[in-house]
């Protein structure tokens, strides 16, 4: 599909094209925060604490009197460093073995289908919470334990799609012309499978970033005092009452970007064929 | 059935036996030597000898699988590295007030998403629709971690109809809790509802319930809705499978004494033993009622065959 055509297709409805806007805003946000945040994030000023928003501070201080405005726009980058880097590694991984399981079935398949059985009946959030609690809470073990869970998806989509793409005539045309599997595989199967796994990456990223604020919240993920929008409703919650600005705010952050990314979502799956809505079930 | 029954019961076994491994494996994970990771950098050899010993990380691996799944078997769940005693115990003394608050989330999205559902059905593309299509979206959009600390702003804080965290006052402090973590299960209802609802409306053996002569409210609450209400039953049971995750969250923030935030008190004293049997039990709670949550679905749609 042409670019043009595609774009097109985005912005012809309204939910997908307020999912394109909010997502572009999101990472044109984190990625200028320290052109546009009007306060260092991790800057204290004990005597402020607390204080609510005003002309000078917009959404007000924290706890420790940092500004909230800022650490907000920069709690973008931690989002969507963990949601990107949870994406690339789970679609890589599950790619790779998906393909691998669905092109050569036998032993490998059933391999990669037996494990990812045991880690789809575990609970996604709870073997997240369970890999950080052994390995301690950081940023990248946040990433690690996301990834870990993420890549069943992926691979069973691209194993289902491959088993249906090898029995095509230009794969069979492709070996018999002495094609070797890897060639098979990497220049005329995967291009044929990746349009549903272009979607799923888009709600795996709204997966992601929601997981992470979610085990930042928990005090499992992004540790002090790197700003996570997760761990600043921490935070909120302790001063409830107190400085209701602190609960409010960066959960509007999470709710924005995580509605943008699944807007845009549902709208890709429209725009590229709908007939995957049944597949990302 | 019967023999679907088994066969489902059989499949159960490698994926339990996996989930075992994978627990087992958990406290093998941790970086460097846990007996010293569990004991802290500063503590004396004999008390990281003595954790080593308890957790029978002296023994070579398979024999400490083989006896982990020994006495898993015998219902030995462990002894908690902080209190001393039996792990078991305290799950015991937590896990009612979890289940306690899946179903009072499970009973307030039942609430709000029956009439909301079925109204915009009913009144499809009118106002009413668009805001139970925008209450859904909301409900799902909304991590649950916010709304508590909303909830708690406006119904504890603001109007002090309920209390702010806890247990102690029975009704009352299951109200905000329950709303927090149905919340979203609510909004999957409320869309489910309105259009499984909608697609049974259009059906002919409506029609014609209507054209002999049944009023519209029983062709709509006697024929239509009884099959309408088919696939919301099977997602009602998988979604109180999440529900007990989601209570991991819910239950951090109402400080509400159940499984999930003892789950997350032990991690935060490094109590091992506790962690692992909290997340055994939470993952096969989970798994069984996905199981139950399957065979009821065939017990109320004949329709269904098992082969």
């Amino acid at each position: 599909m042409k670019l043009r055509n595609f774009t097109r297709l985005v912005f012809s409805n309204f939910a997908s094209s307020a999912g394109a806007v909010l997502t572009v805003l999101m990472i044109t946000i984190a990625l200028a925060a320290p052109l546009i945040a009007p306060f260092d994030p991790s800057v204290q000023d004990t005597s402020r604490r607390l204080e609510g928003p005003s002309r000078e501070h917009l959404l007000g201080l924290d706890d420790l009197g940092r500004d909230v405005l800022s650490r907000i726009i920069y709690g973008a980058q931690v989002s969507l460093r963990v949601g990107f880097s949870v994406v690339f590694l789970a679609s890589t991984i599950g790619i790779a073995l998906g393909a691998i399981a669905g092109y050569f079935g036998g032993k490998v398949d059933t391999l990669v289908m037996r494990v990812s059985d045991i880690l789809l009946a575990f609970p996604g959030i709870l073997l997240a919470i369970a890999l950080v609690a052994v390995l301690g809470p950081s940023l990248n073990n946040v990433i690690l334990a996301l990834s870990t869970i993420g890549w069943v998806g992926y691979a069973r989509l691209v194993r289902g799609q491959v088993l249906k793409v090898r029995e095509m005539e230009f794969v069979t045309a492709a070996k018999a012309l002495g094609a070797k599997s890897h060639r098979v595989i990497l220049r005329h199967v995967l291009p044929n499978v990746i349009n549903p796994v272009i979607v799923m990456a888009t709600l795996g990223l709204a997966g992601a970033i929601l997981a992470e604020a979610a085990l930042s919240f928990l005090g499992l993920g992004v540790q002090p005092p790197t700003p996570s929008w997760g761990a600043m409703l921490t935070a909120g919650r302790r001063y409830l009452g107190l400085a209701n600005h602190l609960a409010i705010y960066p959960g509007i952050a999470i709710m924005l970007a995580v509605m943008g990314l699944n807007f845009l979502g549902d709208g890709l799956i429209d725009a590229l064929d709908p007939k995957y809505r049944k597949l990302m079930k | 059935m019967t023999q679907y029954i088994i066969r489902r019961l059989i499949q159960m076994i490698p994926i339990t036996l996996g989930i075992l491994t994978l627990i087992f494996s958990l406290i093998h994970l941790i970086p460097g030597d846990p007996a010293v990771q569990i004991a802290g950098e500063n503590a004396r050899p004999e008390d990281v000898a003595q954790i080593r010993k308890e957790l029978g990380l002296d023994q070579p691996l398979w024999k400490q699988y083989v006896s982990y799944l020994g006495r898993l078997a015998h219902g030995d769940l462990g002894t908690s590295f902080r209190t001393g005693t039996s792990v078991a115990k305290e799950i015991r003394e937590r896990y009612p007030a979890t289940i306690q608050l899946a179903f009072g989330a499970m009973l307030i999205a039942l609430v709000i998403a029956l009439p909301l559902g079925i109204i915009s059905a009913i009144y499809r593309n009118s106002w009413i629709d668009n805001v139970a299509r925008f209450f859904a979206l909301l409900g799902v959009s909304m991590p649950s971690f916010w709304l508590g600390p909303l909830l708690i702003i406006a119904f504890s804080i603001h109007f002090t109809w309920f209390p702010v965290s806890g247990r102690e006052e029975g009704f009352k402090s299951i109200v905000l809790p329950s709303l927090t973590m149905g919340m979203a299960l609510a909004a999957i209802l409320t869309r489910m509802i309105r259009v499984s609802l909608a697609e049974e409306l259009n059906q002919l053996y409506v029609t014609t319930a209507v054209a002999k002569g049944v009023s519209r409210r029983k062709a709509i609450f006697i024929h239509a809705l009884k099959n309408a209400l088919i696939p919301v039953i099977t997602v009602l049971g998988l979604q109180f499978g999440s529900l007990l995750t989601g209570a991991i969250i819910t239950e951090q923030i109402f400080s509400w004494p159940g499984l999930g935030r003892l789950l997350i008190q032990s991690i935060t004293t490094r109590d091992y033993p506790q962690v692992q049997a909290s997340i055994l039990v939470i993952a096969l709670t989970y798994i069984m009622i996905n199981l139950i949550a399957d065979l009821l679905y065939g017990m109320v749609d004949p329709r269904i065959k098992y082969d």
